[in-house]
């Protein structure tokens, strides 16, 4: 009878064995990690300390004593440095649930028509999409701002499109009417803001419609000649066969792209809309709480990307391929 | 570590890294709090001659300026910094090198200046700041203020155009200002005070808040009143634009070093003052040679000698040569010479002197005995 089974396991030494090894080497590094970050932030909090700088949070609730050009939330100047930041949040996030919103669909349009059979259309998309994308970010805030939107003419002289009047007071929606020289009623998106959303919707959409056509071209080829054999027309071939196809690779590159979107809003700052950092400058300037004022902007910049991720990651999890 | 090395190594930090000027202010704050964690040497705390021997070390100083703000910093044709703040930092130089164009100049935007002063990336900021509490004490930025150079106020800028003549006359509507000044403070407490509703338009620099309102749009822009004069001067039509009389704010303006390093605040106040004192004695830059020769000449004038170093170590207690003040005057002249060349008659701004005449001529411009 063989007795191989029955051999007696031999008793590896602990420095032997691998997982323990492994395991080990794991405390030990995160044991040392969490000493140097007590020693970081024991040093910097003795040395604040020193120069009479604490780290504190008790500033937020002093009255701010600056005023916000708009806002969702109402805000006074005799409201708190807290709540003038979270005004500022808020203005953030109309930016970029707006800008995500508006973004995705001119990308995944102009993503689409980069496929069309039209030369015309293909070439209009190749040119945007690399005119756009190789250009800086902040340079095109500061050319939709100071170069398109503040030369636009005074409130009597608004531009009329159907629905929609251009003034340099604004940009009205429905219906304004000119009441002793200003424009009023309506829905009235500032200059700041409107310029902000168009920089950065067609900054973002470029990247987007290149993550969009790369998703496209990744559906077989036969994908297409299938759909088209069973009588499909062009756009019923994209939306029924190949989106929901391409959907698998676009996905995560849609993530990436989004985040890229929120930290870009921030360059608000330099055509004066009032988003978050904007707020937390004059803030940090009032109070000289320069370093609690930008850990909180780390970390809610951060959190806030981290909800993008996900989000996005749900979505993905919704899309990709079921094996089974 | 001692506390040279300490800002030696931020120095080397800041050298290396061309940071871009928009985004400068996070960059100096995060560097400012790594480095504090890292090398337990903050710039803030230490005491004696530390950053006034870094300079000396050196061999030049490091100076934060505005950079376009004509009559206060600004680069002229020749592409030479001149103005106000900067013929301090010059005055300092001639103290410190007997050369006062041993400067380099840094322009800096409202928001980045505190943070690059007490990140160490300039020694000293002469960028026509606003002395508060605030500012001065430790519990707020924390800074030390050098005696003020420029006793001016807050107006407020509109088109002739608009028919508008008084604060009251802008409810409704929108105005433009720089971010992270008292500019914007003041401009909310006194529409609050009033009970008149506006907008307030912030912005990042001068160049985008003047350029808006001359876009139109903003209805007025407010600023200090001797910059909106020396802005305007700029203007395409200075005449299409008026300054309101309503001030809105005391505004006393002058340089600005860290908090607890005596050694530096020390040298900049008495070079100051210096140029204040040569005016009241009657001394500028065209007669400075007459009278240390008459100084040498009369053993009896024992302030003039103690003044211009002829006698006595008054220079030397600064940590400075102890002929500071002559090197000074030779310079950059006294304060009046200072004055007229930059921002009153013999400049575009031809300002008043105002609450800025010597104290002799019921001004505020008085400077404590050199003794």
């Amino acid at each position: 009878m063989i007795k191989i089974l029955a051999t007696p396991l031999i008793q590896v030494p602990w420095w032997r064995n691998n997982r323990k090894v492994g395991w080990l080497l794991q405390a030990a590094f995160g044991l040392f990690l969490l000493i140097a970050i007590a020693l970081l932030l024991a040093n910097l909090e003795r040395n604040l300390a020193r120069a009479g700088m604490r780290l504190t949070l008790g500033w937020m609730s002093q009255p701010a004593g600056f005023d916000i050009a708009e806002t969702l939330l109402p805000y006074k100047a005799s409201d708190s440095y807290g709540r003038a930041l979270l005004a500022g949040l808020i203005n953030t996030l109309r930016v970029v649930i707006s800008g995500l919103i508006l973004a995705t669909g001119l990308g995944v349009v102009v993503g689409a028509a980069s496929f069309s059979a039209n030369p015309l259309l293909r070439g209009i998309t190749r040119i945007y999409v690399e005119l756009v994308r190789n250009i800086p970010l902040l340079l095109q805030l500061v050319f939709w701002y100071f170069a398109v939107f503040l030369s636009l003419p005074p409130a009597d002289q608004a531009l009329h499109l159907p629905g929609l009047q251009l003034a340099k007071s604004g940009i009205y929606l429905f219906g304004a009417r000119l009441i002793n020289g200003e424009l009023e009623g309506g829905l009235r998106l500032s200059l700041e803001l409107a310029a902000l959303l168009t920089g950065l919707v067609i900054y973002s959409a470029a990247f987007i419609a290149e993550v969009v056509r790369g998703g496209i071209a990744s559906v077989p080829k036969g994908q297409w000649e299938a759909a088209e054999s069973l009588g499909l027309q062009p756009i019923q071939i994209l939306r029924l066969v190949v989106l929901p196809q391409a959907l698998r690779v676009i996905v995560p590159g849609l993530n990436s792209q989004y985040i890229s979107l929120a930290k870009n809003s921030s360059l608000a700052v330099a055509i004066g809309y009032p988003d978050l950092y904007a707020v937390a400058e004059t803030t940090l300037n009032q109070t000289g709480r320069g370093i609690e004022v930008f850990l909180l902007l780390l970390l809610i910049y951060l959190v806030l990307n981290l909800l993008i991720s996900a989000a996005m990651n749900a979505v993905n999890r919704l899309v990709r391929l079921q094996e089974r | 570590m001692d506390y040279k090395r300490g800002v030696d190594y931020k120095r080397s930090l800041d050298c290396e890294n061309p940071i871009s000027n928009s985004h400068k202010t996070p960059v100096a704050f995060l560097l400012a709090g790594l480095i504090l964690a890292i090398t337990g040497c903050g710039g803030a705390e230490t005491s004696g001659n530390g950053r006034l021997d870094v300079i000396k070390a050196r061999g030049s100083l490091t100076c934060g300026v505005d950079g376009k703000l004509p009559g206060f910093s600004y680069q002229d044709n020749a592409g030479k910094y001149a103005g106000i703040d900067v013929d301090i930092c010059r005055a300092l130089a001639a103290a410190l090198f007997n050369n006062p164009n041993k400067v380099e100049y840094r322009d800096l935007t409202p928001s980045e200046r505190f943070a690059a002063l007490a990140s160490g990336e300039v020694d000293v900021l002469s960028r026509n700041t606003t002395r508060t509490l605030s500012r001065d004490a430790k519990g707020g930025n924390g800074l030390e203020f050098a005696p003020t150079i420029f006793f001016d106020g807050q107006g407020v800028m509109v088109p002739i155009a608009s028919g508008i003549t008084n604060l009251k006359g802008l409810a409704g509507k929108t105005i433009c200002v720089e971010n992270g000044t008292t500019t914007e403070l003041n401009l909310a407490d006194r529409f609050r005070e009033l009970g008149v509703a506006y907008t307030p338009l912030k912005y990042q620099s001068g160049d985008q808040t003047f350029g808006a309102y001359l876009q139109g749009r903003c209805a007025a822009v407010t600023s200090d009143r001797s910059r909106l004069a020396a802005v305007k001067t700029s203007f395409p039509n200075p005449a299409n634009h008026i300054i309101l009389g309503d001030v809105l704010s005391k505004e006393p303006l002058g340089p600005v070093t860290v908090n607890n390093d005596s050694g530096i605040s020390d040298a900049l106040r008495w070079v100051i003052f210096a140029t204040m004192q040569a005016e009241e004695s009657g001394i500028n830059s065209k007669n400075l040679k007459e009278k240390l020769a008459f100084a040498k000449a009369n053993p009896n004038q024992a302030d003039l000698r103690r003044f211009l170093g002829v006698e006595g170590d008054l220079g030397s207690q600064l940590g400075l040569a102890v002929d500071f003040v002559p090197r000074v005057i030779a310079s950059v002249g006294n304060y009046g010479e200072i004055y007229d060349r930059n921002v009153g008659q013999g400049s575009r701004l031809k300002l008043e002197r105002g609450l800025n005449r010597s104290y002799k001529d019921g001004g505020l411009i008085y400077s404590p005995p050199f003794r």
